[in-house]
């Protein structure tokens, strides 16, 4: 059954060929057998899954079942669950229970959904290996001596491995498009907006945005008209309304303009991930879309922007890890201040305390100007750039990531080189652009993401693109050795 | 930009957190590659352009000033460390 795409599943379940909770019980099963070798999983809620594939059953017996009835997925461990541990990959939230569920989570349960469990990530899903994790790094089920990429890792892994139909992760810089890249993976993250951040552990909260990580684009437009939509509780979420993002997956390529930034193909990239980029392009100039050379000429500096913006919101959202109202406390602290620095220190992971430390230097006194101010402008040159391309193409196509996944522990302690990952994901970030990453030739073995970014509000052209090349090709089919 | 250790105490006890000397040394070689990193900056000239703080230009929404959320004190203090009779306790602030 785990071979089976997440639509796969829900036709079956809806013709009753099995039941949710045979399915729910063929994926506790394998993660029991699998996940000792990858690390995916922080909790596992065995009981709570297989009662809401009961109660799943009913509703397929009942013909009462939505798109999503009865498909076992996980969740990113940084959506608040009601009731199940929601750790954020981190020691400081070792001990936190969630007293509500996230938007997220509360809108892909009403859709029917099955929750097994929580996936590993990067602490605060801050990285890009998955190895900052509080719970140990997760394992690339392509080659177990390699990263998954993160934060979104245990996700991506997950999915790759077959350990659910599908799962939910966030990306603030790259974190659902990278590990999709690396792991072999369809992963969308959305325009800011789309998807309700309520629940969403912050991170930094004008990029931070959730989005579905699954086998195919079909699959991942299922899960995004479920998660989608407006909603009250977050103060930046969009009233736009929500088409069915299903509905346009086979719509003709003939004449769809696709933009090539120069900035993305230049030095630095990989060779293996090159050529896979350009076999793809090729399917899609066969499919009818034609190719474009654009720029983007600011975007080279995404990641610095990137590092200032993200580190000053993440050290004003991390401010309220204090050991006063949940997370972790120091024993026997001497007074208030040495409760909250020990608390602190003791809760948190290097990389978070190193942008924690940036964030709070760039926005103090004196230096405000020359980091924050500047990188906000040149924020708005990069969002320039998009817009003026857009006069141009209607999306845009690069390779993800610079390289395929690498072996772990190689970018462990040059923290600049592991955010140079992010080199061509940031950008979508910092103008609220909607990105995704589906799997195309692999390199060496290993698997390789093609990007599309587009519009705002323009996932169903993503998905459309995205659909199209998997109907043409079996990049997206390949599961690794092991876990077929 | 090149911080010193001396530098990461201060920024250290800014944020509230309580760092080793031994570890301000090896903070203070990693935060200085970071601002290395973000200098790339100072190659743009950004005068005159407006600072972009929101990628969709928004204005922020308002409702009315009426409460919508029903007390749950005792649901969101079963994961605090620590309270007595409905209260966070913490180290005496006052002798």
């Amino acid at each position: 059954m785990h071979d089976k795409t997440l639509i796969e599943l829900a036709d079956d379940l809806r013709a009753r060929r099995y039941s949710s909770e045979e399915l729910t019980r063929h994926y506790l099963a394998r993660i029991e057998r699998l996940d000792a070798s990858l690390n995916c999983f922080v909790t596992v809620a065995a009981d709570q899954a297989l009662d809401a594939a009961r109660r799943a059953d009913q509703r397929l017996a009942a013909g009462d079942a939505g798109p999503l009835t009865g498909i076992p997925i996980a969740h990113k461990d940084i959506l608040c669950t009601d009731g199940l541990k929601t750790s954020c990959g981190s020691r400081m939230l070792d001990n936190f229970v969630a007293p509500y569920d996230a938007t997220v989570v509360e809108r892909l349960a009403q859709a029917g959904a099955v929750v097994l469990g929580k996936t590993n990530m990067d602490e605060f899903a801050m990285g890009s290996s998955n190895e900052t994790s509080f719970y140990g790094p997760v394992r690339n089920p392509w080659a177990t001596d390699r990263v998954p990429g993160g934060s979104s890792g245990g996700s991506a892994a997950a999915v790759a491995a077959r350990l659910c139909a599908a799962a939910t992760g966030t990306d603030t810089g790259g974190s659902i498009r990278q590990p999709a890249a690396f792991c072999g993976i369809t992963g969308l993250k959305p325009t800011y907006g789309r998807v309700s951040r309520w629940g969403l552990i912050a991170f930094a909260s004008s990029l931070d945005q959730a989005g579905p990580m699954a086998r195919t684009a079909a699959d991942a437009a299922a899960l995004l008209t479920a998660m989608s939509g407006f909603d009250p509780r977050d103060s930046t979420s969009a009233e736009v309304p929500v088409p069915d993002y299903g509905a346009d997956l086979d719509a003709d390529l003939t004449g769809v303009r696709i933009g090539l930034p120069d900035e993305y193909f230049g030095a630095g990239l990989d060779a293996g991930v090159a050529a896979a980029v350009e076999t793809a392009l090729d399917e899609y100039r066969r499919l009818g879309a034609t190719l474009h050379r654009i720029s983007l000429p600011n975007s080279p500096l995404s990641v610095p922007v990137y590092y200032v913006v993200a580190p000053a919101e993440c050290s004003s959202n991390l401010a309220r890890y204090d050991g006063v109202r949940f997370g972790h406390r120091c024993a026997d602290p001497r007074d208030l201040v040495d409760l909250y620095e020990r608390s602190r220190a003791e809760g948190f992971g290097a990389e978070v305390k190193r942008r924690i430390m940036i964030g709070t230097y760039v926005l103090s006194a004196g230096y405000y100007d020359a980091y924050y101010l500047k990188a906000q402008q040149i924020r708005r040159l990069i969002a320039d750039d998009f817009r003026r391309a857009f006069e141009q193409v209607d999306v845009i196509a690069g390779p993800t990531t610079p390289s395929p996944a690498f072996p772990l522990g190689a970018k462990l302690d040059d923290p600049v080189a592991m955010y140079l990952n992010d080199i061509y994901t940031i950008a979508a970030n910092l103008a609220g652009l909607p990105a995704l990453s589906i799997p195309i030739a692999p390199a060496n073995g290993l698997p390789v993401g093609l990007q599309l970014i587009g519009h705002h509000f323009d996932e169903a052209r993503l998905l459309n693109l995205a659909h199209r090349l998997q109907r043409e090709t079996d990049w997206h089919l390949a599961t690794p050795a092991g876990y077929a | 930009m090149s911080l010193t250790p001396s530098d990461i105490a201060k920024i250290a006890d800014l944020a509230r957190l309580a760092i080793s000397d031994d570890d301000a040394r090896g903070y203070a070689t990693e935060l200085t590659s970071i601002l290395d990193l973000v200098a790339r900056m100072d190659r743009v000239d950004t005068s005159g352009i407006a600072p972009l703080a929101h990628p969709l230009d928004m204005v922020q929404r308002l409702r009315a000033d009426e409460p919508c959320e029903p007390n749950q004190r005792s649901r969101f203090q079963k994961v605090a460390p620590l309270t007595e009779d409905g209260l966070y306790l913490v180290p005496k602030v006052i002798e």
